[in-house]
This record gives structure tokens, sequence and C-alpha cells, in this order.
């Protein structure tokens, strides 16, 4: 077997040594119990008394909803300011220009949202304070609300019946001091002594070898890489993601940080199990996803590995895999294990251009971004797979003709029409947002916007029309990535994305936390032979029948019409 | 609601010194004990950056060895891909001027020897690394240019060629940039 096949492999296996201890230690800490961290109480004391917080005081559902949606508005304006004003602001030692009102817009849903989808380009869109104090913060604490959200969640099944879910801006605060923060100190120190910058030298300027005058973006980009992983964030420091060799300087970082974008979503679903004290039910969720995740990855690297068959038929050699978007030093095999990891769980960063991939690895993508849930981005991850889990239990449950039930609770009329309308938000806005822009792109050509929208698009034909879908379905995951061929820095894209990303986001977390917090409050009925168990292999292979059938019957259409139509034309 | 709105400004506060200061400033202090001091790793030559070491430069010139095709021109302060999908005409149609410039410049090239890395633009536009295959082609034109022995060319390829983590993860590579200093150094 070769080197780069051993190399996704001791990755993923790494990713599972790290995750499932990482997933025990988030139970407890968000339990409250002895952890080894406990050294760091002190640090959050202090920021409850300045922040006048009492962790003390227990929220229902709807006041942690309150305090997370408050807080995240609050962000909104915050950043939006700051990235129409950063010319006027300090720490812009390139001197680079404010946003247009419509591009901050976008940014500052994006980063708020978690999303990070970037329709400005890192070397010149921004400066160094707003990289640091509005979208380095925000992706910090944009991961920290989903995790707190899903804390809500498994709140609300701990206990047999209650209508305490705890604190919020405890489980918020905890999930940044012993999470986020001590591991993005490990991961940023990690790439700087592998060659990341991580200084405030502003941009610098060589003459090259053969004579050409060369300027070279720096920054503190070390910092930022670290929890745009972590926080499965993904919006780049520079233009090129983590393809740029300053980003990603070589496979050892490459390893590090595709396995920093994967732990916690993975940790959290184990973190579940033990928080609610049943593991079995935490494991059945980890398979379902572990094998939704390979059924989406191995045709990746096959069809990555294989070549452009395009360029075979021009007889290059093609047995180094597809080369076009992609590095070197990582190779076809860890880039396509990347992308799938990428928007399987909802990072969106990239070591490789996803625009340049073979048409079945865009399906792929787009596949694993509009399903959403196995694993899926941090704490919100498990929220999408837990609306799943809910429309699950209801059709076993009209199958069998029992009442529908959910550890211990009954899913009544009320659950089910909230988690039907969270089911059918993502086709909505995909599918619409994709109609719209087609429709913009054919009628109305002529636009006087930044980018007319017949220039919209890098590629003609199938593979442009994917451009479009993928960048609207990008948005709806709150993934980030892109076909970044798509001219999108215009008022159109931005409005429209911008959007899709804020709905995207913010129902798929009321939703789930709403229902939980619904159910917990039920009475609690004790497991007796009729109960519907929902940690057997039985009701695993249902959720994944749910999950597949909703997705294809949703999106074969809008599939068929982009890659697999460019697919089959290539075989021509 | 008030109390919220409140408590999210007071926080929100906290958080900016804890992860917009602290975090970021303890790192770049940290970074200066890195090579290049946190601020990329420069290469000097006779007291003149020349260049960064991750970084891919343009070469043109028959006496060097060519890195990859950069969507960008090797503009370090513009990283972009060229985002072209892999059925787009006009991309084909650069993709055979390639192939051409290559078996042009280098006589005696069969099409098959040319590994795919060296006719497809990288996805940052800075790769600084080719393949051992794209180097391979390529030893043949450099020795007859610098007037020095094939042999003595591949050696220093084997010198600049980075195998696999620890042996075993990921693929092998050459370092364009080094390999040309050590060559313009014989």
């Amino acid at each position: 077997m070769n080197t780069e096949l051993i190399g996704i492999i001791a990755t993923f296996l790494l990713t599972l040594i790290i995750a499932i201890p990482l997933g025990k230690y988030l139970a407890k800490v968000f339990a409250g119990e002895k952890v080894w961290t406990d050294f760091l109480k002190p640090l959050e004391t202090g920021i409850y008394k300045l922040s006048g917080i009492n962790i003390k005081e227990q929220m229902d559902w709807k006041q942690q909803l309150k305090a997370l949606l408050t807080i995240n508005v609050l962000w909104l304006v915050y950043g939006f300011f700051m990235l129409i004003f950063q010319n006027k602001l300090p720490l812009n030692p390139d001197g680079n220009p404010g946003m247009t009102p419509d591009l901050a817009f976008n940014t500052i849903i994006s980063f708020v949202a978690n999303c990070n989808l970037q329709h400005y380009s890192g070397e010149s869109g921004v400066s160094y304070l707003t990289q640091q104090f509005v979208l380095m913060f925000l992706q910090f604490v944009s991961a920290a609300t989903g995790i707190a959200a899903a804390v809500v969640l498994f709140k609300a099944f701990r206990d047999k019946t209650t209508t305490q879910l705890g604190n919020f801006w405890e489980f918020f605060i905890k999930a940044i001091t012993r999470l986020l923060l001590p591991l993005s100190v490990i991961v940023a120190l990690i790439l700087t002594f592998n060659g990341t910058p991580a200084s405030y030298d502003a941009k610098d300027q060589f003459i090259s070898v053969q004579g050409d005058t060369v300027n070279v973006s720096r920054g503190p980009a070390a910092q930022f890489i670290a929890i745009k992983h972590l926080g499965t964030n993904g919006g780049g420091y520079f233009g090129a993601n983590s393809a740029h060799p300053f980003e990603n300087p070589s496979y050892l970082t490459n390893m590090v940080e595709v396995m920093s974008q994967t732990i916690i979503p993975l940790a959290m679903v184990i973190a579940f199990g033990y928080f609610i004290r049943r593991r079995k039910l935490a494991w059945t969720i980890f398979g379902v996803m572990t094998i939704g995740l390979f059924m989406l990855m191995i045709p990746t690297i096959t069809s990555e590995l294989g070549g452009n068959p395009e360029l075979a038929k021009m007889g290059v050699s093609q047995t180094t895999g597809a080369m076009e978007g992609k590095e070197v030093r990582f190779g076809p095999a860890a880039t396509a294990y990347w992308s799938t990891l990428t928007t399987v769980i909802s990072t969106g960063s990239v070591n490789g251009m996803h625009d340049s991939t073979m048409p079945l690895t865009g399906l792929w993508q787009l596949l694993a971004m509009m399903i959403n849930g196995f694993y899926g981005g941090c704490g919100v991850g498990l929220l999408n797979y837990f609306i799943y889990l809910i429309i699950a239990v209801f059709i076993s449950g009209l199958m069998v003709g029992r009442t529908p039930e959910f550890l211990g609770h009954k899913v009544e009329a009320r659950e089910i029409k909230i988690a039907a309308l969270i089911t059918l938000l993502s086709p909505f806005l995909i599918l619409a947002g994709t109609a719209i822009s087609s429709y913009v792109f054919i009628n109305h050509g002529d636009a006087a916007w930044a980018v007319q929208p017949k220039n919209w698009l890098n590629n003609p034909g199938f593979h442009g029309f994917s451009e479009m879908l993928y960048e609207v379905t990008s948005s709806n995951a709150n993934n980030g990535s892109g076909f970044e061929g798509l001219g999108d820095n215009n008022v159109f894209w931005n409005v429209l994305t911008g959007v899709i990303i804020f709905l995207g986001r913010f129902l798929p977390i009321i939703g789930p936390v709403a229902i939980a917090g619904l159910l917990g409050a039920k009475k609690f009925i004790p497991e007796s032979a009729g109960t519907l168990k929902t940690d057997t292999k039985t009701f695993a292979l249902m959720t994944f029948a749910v999950i597949l059938v909703l997705n294809a019957l949703s999106y074969f259409p809008a599939l068929a019409l982009g890659p697999l139509a460019e697919y089959f034309t290539m075989l021509k | 609601m008030k109390k919220y709105i409140i408590q999210s400004i007071r926080l929100t506060l906290v958080l900016i010194v804890l992860l917009c200061i602290i975090y970021p400033i303890s790192i770049a202090l940290a970074g200066k004990l890195s090579k290049g001091n946190g601020a990329g790793e420069k290469i000097t030559k006779n007291g003149k950056t020349i260049g960064y070491a991750l970084l891919g430069q343009s070469f043109t010139k028959p006496e060097y060895f060519w890195g990859r095709p950069s969507a960008v021109s090797y503009n370090a302060a513009g990283s972009a891909g060229s985002n072209k999908g892999p059925s787009n005409p006009d991309y084909l149609k650069e993709v055979q001027s390639r192939i051409d410039t290559l078996l042009k410049y280098n006589p005696g090239l069969k099409k098959s020897e040319i590994p795919a890395d060296m006719v497809t633009a990288s996805g940052s536009g800075l790769d600084p690394n080719i393949s051992e295959q794209g180097a391979a082609i390529q030893i043949a034109r450099v020795a007859k240019t610098r007037k020095i022995s094939e042999q003595k060319v591949k050696e220093l390829v084997a010198l600049n060629t980075i195998k696999p983590l620890m042996g075993l993860f990921g693929p092998s590579s050459v370092n364009v940039l080094k390999l040309n200093l050590a060559l313009d150094n014989l």
C-alpha cells in the first residue's frame, strides 16, 4: 500500500485516539464533575465576575435561546461596523480598504454563523485588526455558541423530567476556557514552529532568484488557523486557505489541521452518550455517522486518485492523480480525505480547490453538505442529527403503530411539526436560492453589479451550474467552502448568501433546542417491552434510511443537473 | 432581556481581551523562538533576501528546474488556484500548451512521462514543490544547459527530495527553490 493511503488511515486512527477521550472529558466538564483542567477555574470565576454572570441561575430552553440570540446579535452589530471602518482604524499596515456595506453584511453574518464563507480575500480585504478582533474572535465564540446549544440539549435528557437546563453562559464560557482556547494554543504553537507566520510584521518584498519583484503577505496567521479548524469555522487567513504554504507548510501540519477540525465534532457525540448516561446510544449514533462518512469518502478518494480522464486523453501520465488545484506536498489522497471531512463537518477550509475536483468528487462534497449531520459542525452537527433522529422515531412509531417516544418522553405533534419544518428548511433554501441565481444569470446578465451576472461563472456548462449550487448549499450548511471560481463579491451574492447563512444557522439551532426543551419537560415514561429502543442496530439502520431518503428526494434533481450531468458528459 | 444585553456586552469585552489580545500576542512572542522569528523563514544570498523557504517562485529559464504552473504567477500577496473545472475547454487548451512547452524545451521527453503536477496549476499558486517524476523529466535539460553531468544533477535532486513523513505518511516531493540554489552554488 502506498504512503499516501497509509497517511490518511493513520490520520483517521489518530483522530479517534484523541476524540474519544476528549468526549469523555467534555461530558465531565459540562456536568461540573472533577477534571484535571480545574486549575482554570479561577479564570472562569474571573470572567463570570467581570461579566456580571451568576452561573447558579438556571435557565429554561426559552431563556437559553434568548441569551444565545442576544449575544449573537450584538456581535453582528459590532463586527459590521468594524469591517466597514477598518481602513480608519489602527493595525492596518498594508493599508487595506474598508468593506462595502453588502460585503460587510455577508462577512459578518458568515463569521457569526460559524460559516466563514469568504467573499473577500484575506491578503487584501481585511486588516490585522479585523482579522483578529472580529474574524478570529468570532471563530472562537461562534464555535462556543454551537457547543453550548448542544449542551443545553444534553441537559434536557440527563434528568427524567426537568425544565432547568443549566446556565447558557457557563456552557459557553467553559467551551472556550476548557476546550477551544487550550487546544488552540497547542495547535498554533505546532503551526508556528513548522513555519506559519505568527508575528504582526507587515507585507515584505524581495527580488527572486530570476529577478522578479515579489510581495509577500504575512501576519498573525498561526493563531487564526488553529481556531479556524478547532472551531470548524474554516475561514482562511490567506486567500488560498489551507492550500497556502504559510497556512499549511507540510504534511505534518496538514495532518494536525485536518485532525483539529474533526476531533470536537466526534467528541461531542461521545460526550452526549456519557453525559446522559446512555453510552450505547452515543456509539450507535457514532456508528451511523462513521459509516456515512466512509460512504462519502471512499468514492471521493477513488475519483481523485484516478486523475482527470480529459488529461489522460491528452497523453499526460495520471499516476499521481488529479493535480489541478492541489499541492504536491499533500497529494491527491490527503486532499480528497480533507475535502470529505471539511464538507461532512461544516468547516469549509480547503487544502485544494474544490472547483477543480472531478465531477463525482463535487457530487460527494455537495451531498455531504446537504446531509450536514455526519458529525457536523461544533455542536450544531449533533443538533442537525437530532432532527433526523426525531423524524426516524416518528416514522418508526407510525410503522409499528405506537406513540413515538424518545428517551422516555412522548414525541407529539408539536415536536414533529418543528422537526418537519427544520427538515424542509434546507431544501427550500438550497433549491430556491439556486433557482433565483440561475434565473438572474439567464435573464439579467447585464445587471450593473460589481460582477455582472453573465460573468459570474468561471466554467461553462454543467460545471457552471454546480458553482452556483455549491455556493448556496455551502451557505445553508454554514460550511463556507466554495467553488471559488464563482464571481461572488457583488450585491446579489452577498445579500442572497448572507440571508441563507443566517436562516440556515439560527433556525436549526432554535428548532432542536426547543424540541429538547419541550421533551425534557414531559412526564418520564419508564422503559417497557413496548418501548421503541433507539440504541439498537435496527433503529440505526432506520435513521440511516431516513437520512438517505430525505436527502435523495430533496436534492437528486439538482445534483443531476450539475455534477452528474458533467460526469456523464465527460464519459463520452 | 435587558439583563442579557448588559451581560452580553460585558462578556464580549472580557473575551476580546482574552482571545484577541492575550492569546495571539502570547503565540506571537513564542513564535520569536522559531525559525524566521515567526514572520516566515527567509532564504538569503549575499545578505539579500531571495525568497521564503516555504513559498515557491517562478522559474522559467532552461538552466533552472521549473516549478508548477501558477494561476497567479507566484504572487505571494494574492494566493489562489485557477478554479478551472476538469472539463472546461479553455482549460484543456491551456494544459495542451503547457505540454507543448515541456516537450519543446525537453527534447526526447515522451508525453506519457509527464506527470500531472507539471501541467496543472497548484491550489495556492505558490506550491514550492514538484513530484519526483516532475524533477526527473527535467534533469537532462538542466544538465545540458549548465554543461554538467546528469549524474551530478541527479544527486542534487536526490538531496533536495523530501521523503514521506517518517518514511510512512504522504507523498514525496522535490523543493524547487532549494534545488535551484544548490545548482547555482556548484
